[in-house]
Protein backbone atom coordinates (compact mmCIF):
# COMPACT_ATOMS: atom_id res chain seq x y z
CA UNK A 1 0.00 0.00 0.00
CA UNK A 2 2.19 2.64 -1.13
CA UNK A 3 1.69 6.28 -1.27
CA UNK A 4 3.30 8.97 -3.21
CA UNK A 5 3.33 12.77 -3.06
CA UNK A 6 3.98 15.16 -5.84
CA UNK A 7 4.55 18.59 -5.69
CA UNK A 8 3.54 20.10 -9.47
CA UNK A 9 3.09 23.81 -7.98
CA UNK A 10 4.38 26.39 -10.58
CA UNK A 11 5.35 23.96 -13.48
CA UNK A 12 4.03 24.80 -16.84
CA UNK A 13 2.36 21.85 -19.19
CA UNK A 14 2.99 19.17 -19.36
CA UNK A 15 5.78 19.10 -17.05
CA UNK A 16 3.22 18.17 -14.25
CA UNK A 17 1.26 14.84 -16.22
CA UNK A 18 4.45 13.52 -17.04
CA UNK A 19 5.52 13.22 -13.57
CA UNK A 20 2.37 12.13 -12.42
CA UNK A 21 2.19 9.87 -15.27
CA UNK A 22 5.57 8.32 -14.33
CA UNK A 23 3.91 7.51 -10.80
CA UNK A 24 0.75 6.12 -12.24
CA UNK A 25 2.76 3.58 -13.99
CA UNK A 26 4.47 2.32 -10.98
CA UNK A 27 2.49 -1.32 -10.00
CA UNK A 28 3.76 -0.36 -6.29
CA UNK A 29 1.52 2.61 -5.81
CA UNK A 30 -1.84 2.56 -4.46
CA UNK A 31 -2.14 6.32 -4.07
CA UNK A 32 -0.55 9.20 -5.59
CA UNK A 33 -1.15 12.85 -4.32
CA UNK A 34 -0.27 15.79 -6.15
CA UNK A 35 -0.05 19.34 -5.16
CA UNK A 36 -0.19 22.03 -7.87
CA UNK A 37 -0.55 25.64 -8.45
CA UNK A 38 -2.93 25.75 -11.29
CA UNK A 39 -6.19 25.11 -12.94
CA UNK A 40 -4.64 23.88 -16.36
CA UNK A 41 -2.48 21.47 -14.78
CA UNK A 42 -5.21 20.13 -12.03
CA UNK A 43 -7.55 19.56 -15.21
CA UNK A 44 -4.87 17.69 -17.22
CA UNK A 45 -3.81 15.85 -14.52
CA UNK A 46 -7.28 14.56 -13.54
CA UNK A 47 -7.62 13.66 -17.44
CA UNK A 48 -4.70 11.92 -17.64
CA UNK A 49 -5.05 9.92 -14.03
CA UNK A 50 -9.01 9.12 -15.58
CA UNK A 51 -7.90 8.12 -18.48
CA UNK A 52 -5.18 5.49 -16.98
CA UNK A 53 -8.14 4.00 -15.04
CA UNK A 54 -7.90 6.11 -11.35
CA UNK A 55 -10.22 7.36 -9.37
CA UNK A 56 -9.79 11.61 -8.91
CA UNK A 57 -10.22 13.35 -5.16
CA UNK A 58 -9.71 17.30 -5.41
CA UNK A 59 -9.66 19.82 -2.61
CA UNK A 60 -8.89 23.33 -3.23
CA UNK A 61 -6.31 24.87 -0.32
CA UNK A 62 -5.62 28.62 -0.23
CA UNK A 63 -2.92 29.00 -3.09
CA UNK A 64 -2.94 25.49 -4.98
CA UNK A 65 -5.00 21.75 -5.67
CA UNK A 66 -4.33 18.81 -4.22
CA UNK A 67 -5.62 16.19 -6.04
CA UNK A 68 -5.92 12.69 -4.56
CA UNK A 69 -5.28 10.07 -7.25
CA UNK A 70 -6.44 6.38 -6.41
CA UNK A 71 -6.81 3.39 -8.00
CA UNK A 72 -10.29 2.13 -8.99
CA UNK A 73 -11.65 -1.21 -6.46
CA UNK A 74 -11.60 -3.82 -8.95
CA UNK B 1 -16.90 13.91 -22.59
CA UNK B 2 -17.95 17.50 -21.60
CA UNK B 3 -14.57 19.00 -21.85
CA UNK B 4 -14.16 17.21 -25.21
CA UNK B 5 -17.09 18.87 -26.52
CA UNK B 6 -16.06 22.48 -25.44
CA UNK B 7 -13.01 21.84 -27.06
CA UNK B 8 -14.87 20.61 -31.01
CA UNK B 9 -17.72 23.39 -30.04
CA UNK B 10 -14.70 26.01 -29.46
CA UNK B 11 -12.49 25.03 -32.67
CA UNK B 12 -15.64 25.33 -34.82
CA UNK B 13 -16.63 29.05 -33.40
CA UNK B 14 -12.76 29.81 -33.36
CA UNK B 15 -12.77 28.90 -37.24
CA UNK B 16 -15.89 30.42 -38.02
CA UNK B 17 -14.37 33.89 -36.92
CA UNK B 18 -11.45 33.14 -38.41
CA UNK B 19 -13.07 32.86 -41.98
CA UNK B 20 -15.01 36.30 -41.23
CA UNK B 21 -11.69 38.25 -39.94
CA UNK B 22 -11.02 37.66 -43.96
CA UNK B 23 -14.14 38.47 -45.56
CA UNK B 24 -14.41 41.43 -43.58
CA UNK B 25 -10.58 42.51 -44.43
CA UNK B 26 -8.06 40.75 -43.25
CA UNK B 27 -5.74 39.47 -46.04
CA UNK B 28 -6.03 36.02 -47.20
CA UNK B 29 -5.42 32.92 -45.02
CA UNK B 30 -4.51 35.04 -42.02
CA UNK B 31 -8.00 35.85 -40.66
CA UNK B 32 -5.73 34.39 -37.37
CA UNK B 33 -2.19 34.82 -37.21
CA UNK B 34 -0.08 35.47 -34.11
CA UNK B 35 2.98 36.10 -35.33
CA UNK B 36 1.94 37.67 -38.59
CA UNK B 37 -0.17 40.48 -36.05
CA UNK B 38 2.40 40.50 -33.28
CA UNK B 39 4.79 41.28 -36.28
CA UNK B 40 2.17 44.04 -37.49
CA UNK B 41 2.00 45.83 -34.00
CA UNK B 42 5.94 45.67 -33.19
CA UNK B 43 5.85 47.56 -37.04
CA UNK B 44 3.37 49.51 -35.59
CA UNK B 45 4.84 50.60 -32.96
CA UNK B 46 8.47 51.63 -35.24
CA UNK B 47 10.32 48.94 -33.68
CA UNK B 48 11.05 47.75 -37.35
CA UNK B 49 10.40 49.75 -40.60
CA UNK B 50 8.83 47.07 -43.43
CA UNK B 51 6.46 49.53 -44.30
CA UNK B 52 3.96 46.39 -45.52
CA UNK B 53 3.49 45.46 -42.09
CA UNK B 54 2.78 47.41 -39.63
CA UNK B 55 0.08 48.11 -37.77
CA UNK B 56 -2.00 48.17 -34.03
CA UNK B 57 -4.18 44.63 -34.40
CA UNK B 58 -6.74 44.99 -31.81
CA UNK B 59 -7.24 40.90 -32.15
CA UNK B 60 -3.95 40.35 -30.13
CA UNK B 61 -5.49 43.51 -27.45
CA UNK B 62 -8.76 41.26 -27.71
CA UNK B 63 -7.48 37.90 -27.16
CA UNK B 64 -5.03 38.99 -24.15
CA UNK B 65 -8.45 41.20 -22.93
CA UNK B 66 -10.77 38.25 -23.64
CA UNK B 67 -8.94 35.68 -21.56
CA UNK B 68 -7.96 38.38 -18.64
CA UNK B 69 -11.81 39.00 -17.81
CA UNK B 70 -12.22 35.12 -18.25
CA UNK B 71 -9.52 34.18 -15.71
CA UNK B 72 -10.22 36.99 -13.43
CA UNK B 73 -14.27 35.89 -13.66
CA UNK B 74 -13.38 31.64 -13.69
CA UNK B 75 -10.69 32.87 -10.26
CA UNK B 76 -7.70 31.73 -12.02
CA UNK B 77 -6.02 34.67 -12.71
CA UNK B 78 -2.77 34.69 -10.75
CA UNK B 79 0.27 36.60 -10.88
CA UNK B 80 3.09 33.99 -11.23
CA UNK B 81 6.49 34.00 -12.73
CA UNK B 82 9.91 33.72 -12.09
CA UNK B 83 11.03 30.35 -13.78
CA UNK B 84 13.89 31.41 -16.30
CA UNK B 85 12.44 34.35 -17.21
CA UNK B 86 15.31 35.32 -19.69
CA UNK B 87 15.28 32.09 -21.53
CA UNK B 88 11.74 32.57 -22.24
CA UNK B 89 12.04 35.63 -23.89
CA UNK B 90 14.89 33.80 -26.41
CA UNK B 91 12.52 30.89 -26.97
CA UNK B 92 9.84 33.64 -27.61
CA UNK B 93 12.69 35.51 -29.99
CA UNK B 94 12.97 32.01 -32.02
CA UNK B 95 9.65 31.24 -32.42
CA UNK B 96 9.13 34.27 -34.23
CA UNK B 97 11.65 34.24 -36.11
CA UNK B 98 11.42 30.17 -37.27
CA UNK B 99 7.53 31.24 -37.73
CA UNK B 100 8.71 34.35 -40.15
CA UNK B 101 10.65 32.49 -42.64
CA UNK B 102 7.13 29.85 -43.16
CA UNK B 103 5.37 33.28 -43.05
CA UNK B 104 2.84 32.26 -40.21
CA UNK B 105 2.02 30.54 -36.39
CA UNK B 106 0.88 27.19 -36.30
CA UNK B 107 -2.21 28.30 -36.34
CA UNK B 108 -2.24 30.65 -40.08
CA UNK B 109 -0.17 26.93 -40.97
CA UNK B 110 -3.91 25.55 -40.69
CA UNK B 111 -5.55 28.53 -42.24
CA UNK B 112 -2.91 27.86 -45.43
CA UNK B 113 -3.56 24.87 -45.74
CA UNK B 114 -7.41 24.60 -45.28
CA UNK B 115 -6.96 27.20 -48.06
CA UNK B 116 -5.46 24.89 -50.37
CA UNK B 117 -2.06 26.01 -49.90
CA UNK B 118 -0.01 23.06 -50.11
CA UNK B 119 3.60 24.41 -48.94
CA UNK B 120 1.64 24.63 -45.30
CA UNK B 121 1.63 20.47 -45.97
CA UNK B 122 5.45 20.83 -45.70
CA UNK B 123 5.63 22.48 -42.95
CA UNK B 124 3.12 20.73 -40.78
CA UNK B 125 5.53 18.01 -40.74
CA UNK B 126 8.63 20.09 -39.88
CA UNK B 127 6.52 20.99 -36.67
CA UNK B 128 5.18 18.11 -35.59
CA UNK B 129 9.10 17.16 -36.24
CA UNK B 130 9.80 20.12 -34.01
CA UNK B 131 7.16 18.97 -31.81
CA UNK B 132 8.98 15.83 -31.36
CA UNK B 133 12.52 16.69 -31.06
CA UNK B 134 11.12 18.90 -28.17
CA UNK B 135 9.72 16.31 -26.33
CA UNK B 136 12.50 14.30 -26.43
CA UNK B 137 14.19 16.75 -24.34
CA UNK B 138 11.07 16.73 -21.72
CA UNK B 139 11.36 12.99 -21.58
CA UNK B 140 14.98 13.70 -20.45
CA UNK B 141 13.91 15.80 -17.51
CA UNK B 142 13.94 19.36 -19.48
CA UNK B 143 11.99 21.86 -17.10
CA UNK B 144 12.29 25.72 -17.07
CA UNK B 145 11.13 25.31 -13.05
CA UNK B 146 8.45 26.39 -10.54
CA UNK B 147 7.14 29.50 -11.05
CA UNK B 148 6.11 31.70 -8.10
CA UNK B 149 4.14 33.96 -6.90
CA UNK B 150 4.31 37.45 -8.09
CA UNK B 151 2.98 41.40 -7.58
CA UNK B 152 0.11 41.53 -8.69
CA UNK B 153 1.15 44.08 -10.57
CA UNK B 154 3.46 42.30 -12.79
CA UNK B 155 0.68 40.14 -13.84
CA UNK B 156 -1.63 42.86 -14.97
CA UNK B 157 1.37 44.70 -17.14
CA UNK B 158 -0.40 42.32 -20.30
CA UNK B 159 -3.45 43.46 -19.83
CA UNK B 160 -2.90 46.72 -19.09
CA UNK B 161 -0.56 47.27 -22.43
CA UNK B 162 -2.94 45.82 -24.04
CA UNK B 163 -5.40 47.86 -22.74
CA UNK B 164 -2.61 51.08 -23.53
CA UNK B 165 -2.50 49.75 -27.12
CA UNK B 166 -6.12 50.27 -27.55
CA UNK B 167 -5.88 53.37 -26.83
CA UNK B 168 -3.10 54.34 -28.76
CA UNK B 169 -5.04 52.82 -32.10
CA UNK B 170 -8.28 54.56 -31.02
CA UNK B 171 -6.48 57.85 -30.73
CA UNK B 172 -3.78 57.36 -33.32
CA UNK B 173 -1.01 59.60 -32.57
CA UNK B 174 1.23 60.01 -35.39
CA UNK B 175 4.73 58.61 -33.41
CA UNK B 176 2.71 55.11 -35.27
CA UNK B 177 3.32 53.83 -38.26
CA UNK B 178 0.34 52.11 -40.14
CA UNK B 179 0.48 50.41 -43.40
CA UNK B 180 -0.80 52.49 -46.64
CA UNK B 181 0.21 48.89 -48.73
CA UNK B 182 0.67 45.16 -48.34
CA UNK B 183 -1.04 42.83 -46.06
CA UNK B 184 -0.92 45.53 -43.36
CA UNK B 185 -3.24 47.81 -44.65
CA UNK B 186 -5.45 45.16 -45.42
CA UNK B 187 -7.82 44.94 -42.08
CA UNK B 188 -10.94 43.86 -40.38
CA UNK B 189 -12.74 47.20 -38.96
CA UNK B 190 -11.09 48.02 -35.50
CA UNK B 191 -14.33 46.72 -33.00
CA UNK B 192 -15.04 43.65 -35.43
CA UNK B 193 -11.87 42.98 -34.88
CA UNK B 194 -11.31 43.43 -31.02
CA UNK B 195 -14.44 41.44 -30.48
CA UNK B 196 -13.27 38.36 -32.28
CA UNK B 197 -9.96 38.71 -30.61
CA UNK B 198 -12.02 38.71 -27.20
CA UNK B 199 -14.53 35.90 -28.11
CA UNK B 200 -11.03 33.57 -28.88
CA UNK B 201 -9.67 34.65 -26.04
CA UNK B 202 -12.55 33.48 -23.68
CA UNK B 203 -12.60 30.06 -25.29
CA UNK B 204 -9.03 29.65 -25.78
CA UNK B 205 -8.85 30.68 -22.02
CA UNK B 206 -11.35 27.92 -20.77
CA UNK B 207 -10.40 25.19 -23.69
CA UNK B 208 -6.18 25.55 -23.18
CA UNK B 209 -6.52 25.69 -27.17
CA UNK B 210 -2.98 25.34 -28.13
CA UNK B 211 -1.51 23.90 -31.25
CA UNK B 212 1.54 23.11 -30.08
CA UNK B 213 -0.02 21.13 -27.24
CA UNK B 214 -2.47 19.31 -29.47
CA UNK B 215 0.66 17.34 -31.07
CA UNK B 216 2.66 16.85 -28.23
CA UNK B 217 -0.17 15.40 -26.39
CA UNK B 218 -0.50 13.22 -29.02
CA UNK B 219 3.24 12.56 -28.78
CA UNK B 220 3.46 11.68 -25.33
CA UNK B 221 0.38 10.61 -23.91
CA UNK B 222 -1.71 9.38 -27.22
CA UNK B 223 -4.12 12.04 -26.19
CA UNK B 224 -6.23 13.57 -28.79
CA UNK B 225 -8.08 15.80 -26.38
CA UNK B 226 -6.72 19.28 -27.64
CA UNK B 227 -6.35 17.71 -31.15
CA UNK B 228 -9.82 17.52 -31.60
CA UNK B 229 -10.44 20.90 -31.05
CA UNK B 230 -7.82 22.11 -33.92
CA UNK B 231 -9.01 19.29 -36.09
CA UNK B 232 -12.61 21.00 -35.81
CA UNK B 233 -10.80 24.44 -36.29
CA UNK B 234 -9.82 23.05 -39.53
CA UNK B 235 -12.33 21.10 -41.07
CA UNK B 236 -14.50 24.30 -40.38
CA UNK B 237 -11.95 26.73 -42.59
CA UNK B 238 -11.56 24.53 -45.34
CA UNK B 239 -15.50 23.79 -45.65
CA UNK B 240 -15.93 27.47 -45.42
CA UNK B 241 -13.03 28.29 -48.03
CA UNK B 242 -14.89 25.92 -50.31
CA UNK B 243 -18.29 27.59 -50.05
CA UNK B 244 -17.10 30.88 -50.67
CA UNK B 245 -14.88 29.90 -53.05
CA UNK B 246 -11.68 30.71 -51.83
CA UNK B 247 -9.66 27.12 -51.90
CA UNK B 248 -7.43 27.34 -54.14
CA UNK B 249 -5.35 24.06 -54.25
CA UNK B 250 -1.02 24.25 -54.89
CA UNK B 251 1.99 25.72 -54.30
CA UNK B 252 2.66 28.93 -56.51
CA UNK B 253 1.08 31.94 -56.47
CA UNK B 254 -0.33 31.64 -52.83
CA UNK B 255 -0.91 34.56 -50.50
CA UNK B 256 1.20 35.51 -48.17
CA UNK B 257 3.70 32.53 -48.91
CA UNK B 258 6.61 31.17 -50.78
CA UNK B 259 7.90 27.54 -51.83
CA UNK B 260 10.73 26.96 -50.40
CA UNK B 261 9.90 23.79 -48.54
CA UNK B 262 13.14 22.60 -46.98
CA UNK B 263 12.67 26.50 -44.99
CA UNK B 264 9.28 26.11 -44.37
CA UNK B 265 10.16 22.66 -42.86
CA UNK B 266 12.82 23.72 -40.83
CA UNK B 267 11.39 27.41 -39.89
CA UNK B 268 8.21 25.32 -38.69
CA UNK B 269 10.31 22.92 -36.96
CA UNK B 270 11.58 25.71 -35.18
CA UNK B 271 8.44 27.07 -34.31
CA UNK B 272 7.44 23.24 -33.01
CA UNK B 273 10.66 22.46 -30.73
CA UNK B 274 10.72 26.12 -28.94
CA UNK B 275 7.12 25.88 -28.20
CA UNK B 276 7.77 22.68 -26.21
CA UNK B 277 10.51 24.15 -24.69
CA UNK B 278 8.60 27.51 -23.39
CA UNK B 279 5.19 25.64 -22.88
CA UNK B 280 2.94 26.62 -25.55
CA UNK B 281 2.44 28.18 -28.96
CA UNK B 282 1.90 31.63 -29.61
CA UNK B 283 -1.46 31.62 -29.72
CA UNK B 284 -1.19 29.83 -25.52
CA UNK B 285 1.20 32.12 -25.01
CA UNK B 286 -0.77 35.51 -25.07
CA UNK B 287 -3.78 33.72 -23.52
CA UNK B 288 -1.60 32.41 -20.08
CA UNK B 289 -0.29 36.41 -20.05
CA UNK B 290 -3.82 37.61 -19.80
CA UNK B 291 -3.93 34.99 -16.87
CA UNK B 292 -1.51 36.71 -14.99
CA UNK B 293 1.83 34.25 -16.59
CA UNK B 294 4.97 36.61 -16.16
CA UNK B 295 7.10 33.96 -17.45
CA UNK B 296 4.66 34.18 -20.99
CA UNK B 297 4.49 37.40 -21.25
CA UNK B 298 8.45 37.67 -21.18
CA UNK B 299 8.08 34.62 -24.18
CA UNK B 300 5.67 37.34 -26.05
CA UNK B 301 7.52 40.38 -25.66
CA UNK B 302 10.51 37.67 -27.02
CA UNK B 303 8.26 37.17 -29.79
CA UNK B 304 8.21 41.13 -30.59
CA UNK B 305 11.77 41.17 -30.19
CA UNK B 306 11.98 38.40 -32.31
CA UNK B 307 9.54 40.41 -35.20
CA UNK B 308 12.02 43.49 -35.18
CA UNK B 309 15.36 41.13 -35.65
CA UNK B 310 13.79 39.45 -38.55
CA UNK B 311 12.45 42.53 -39.94
CA UNK B 312 15.41 45.33 -39.01
CA UNK B 313 17.87 41.92 -40.41
CA UNK B 314 15.96 41.57 -43.35
CA UNK B 315 15.76 38.03 -42.38
CA UNK B 316 11.75 37.28 -42.72
CA UNK B 317 11.11 35.59 -45.47
CA UNK B 318 8.76 36.91 -48.52
CA UNK B 319 6.80 35.79 -51.40
CA UNK B 320 9.65 36.05 -53.26
CA UNK B 321 11.31 33.57 -51.14
CA UNK B 322 14.37 32.63 -48.05
CA UNK B 323 17.26 34.78 -48.70
CA UNK B 324 20.78 33.25 -47.59
CA UNK B 325 21.49 35.33 -44.23
CA UNK B 326 18.04 33.35 -43.44
CA UNK B 327 19.22 30.32 -44.16
CA UNK B 328 22.49 30.85 -41.97
CA UNK B 329 19.69 31.91 -39.24
CA UNK B 330 17.61 28.96 -39.52
CA UNK B 331 20.76 26.51 -39.09
CA UNK B 332 22.06 28.44 -36.10
CA UNK B 333 18.30 28.61 -34.31
CA UNK B 334 18.04 25.03 -34.17
CA UNK B 335 21.39 24.40 -33.11
CA UNK B 336 21.14 26.73 -30.27
CA UNK B 337 17.95 24.76 -29.54
CA UNK B 338 19.36 21.63 -29.01
CA UNK B 339 21.96 23.17 -26.93
CA UNK B 340 18.92 24.90 -24.48
CA UNK B 341 17.27 21.72 -24.46
CA UNK B 342 20.38 19.69 -23.57
CA UNK B 343 21.66 22.04 -21.26
CA UNK B 344 18.81 22.73 -19.45
CA UNK B 345 17.34 19.08 -18.96
CA UNK B 346 21.32 18.14 -17.89
CA UNK B 347 20.66 20.37 -15.19
CA UNK B 348 17.03 19.93 -14.20
CA UNK B 349 18.08 16.04 -14.48
CA UNK B 350 21.32 17.18 -11.78
CA UNK B 351 18.79 18.78 -9.74
CA UNK B 352 16.39 16.25 -9.45
CA UNK B 353 18.52 13.48 -8.13
CA UNK B 354 19.91 16.10 -5.51
CA UNK B 355 16.68 16.28 -4.11
CA UNK B 356 16.05 12.94 -4.36
CA UNK B 357 19.30 12.11 -2.43
CA UNK B 358 18.24 14.56 0.31
CA UNK B 359 14.85 12.73 0.88
CA UNK B 360 15.83 9.36 0.92
CA UNK B 361 18.39 10.62 3.76
CA UNK B 362 15.72 12.51 5.48
CA UNK B 363 13.50 9.11 5.34
CA UNK B 364 16.60 7.14 6.95
CA UNK B 365 16.78 9.91 9.73
CA UNK B 366 13.45 9.80 10.40
CA UNK B 367 13.42 5.57 10.26
CA UNK B 368 16.06 6.18 13.58
CA UNK B 369 13.65 8.36 14.72
CA UNK B 370 10.97 5.85 14.92
CA UNK B 371 13.10 3.16 16.06
CA UNK B 372 14.37 5.02 19.23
Amino acid sequence: MGIKVIDCCGLSCPEPVLRVRGALQDPSLEEVQVKVSAAVARDNVSRAAKSLGWQVGVEEADDCFLLTLSRKAK
Amino acid sequence: MREKTAVIVSGIVIGVITLLLVVWGNPANMGFCIACFVRDIAGGLGLHRAAPVQYLRPEIMGLILGAFVTALFFREFRSTGGANVTLRFMLGMFMMMGALVFLGCPWRMLLRLAGGDLNALVALPGYIFGIWVGTLFLQQGYSLGQAKEQSSLNGLIAPLLAFALLVLLITRPSLLFFSEQGPGSMRAPIFVALLAGLVVGVLAQRTRFCTMGAFRDIILFRDFHLFSGIIALFVVVLVGNLLLGSFKLGFTGQPVAHTEWLWNFLGMGIVGFAAVLAGGCPLRQLILSGEGNGDAMATVLGLTAGAAVMHNFAWAASPAGVSGGTKVMVVVVWILLLAVGWFVARQARENEAKVQQGESLKGQTSAVEVSS
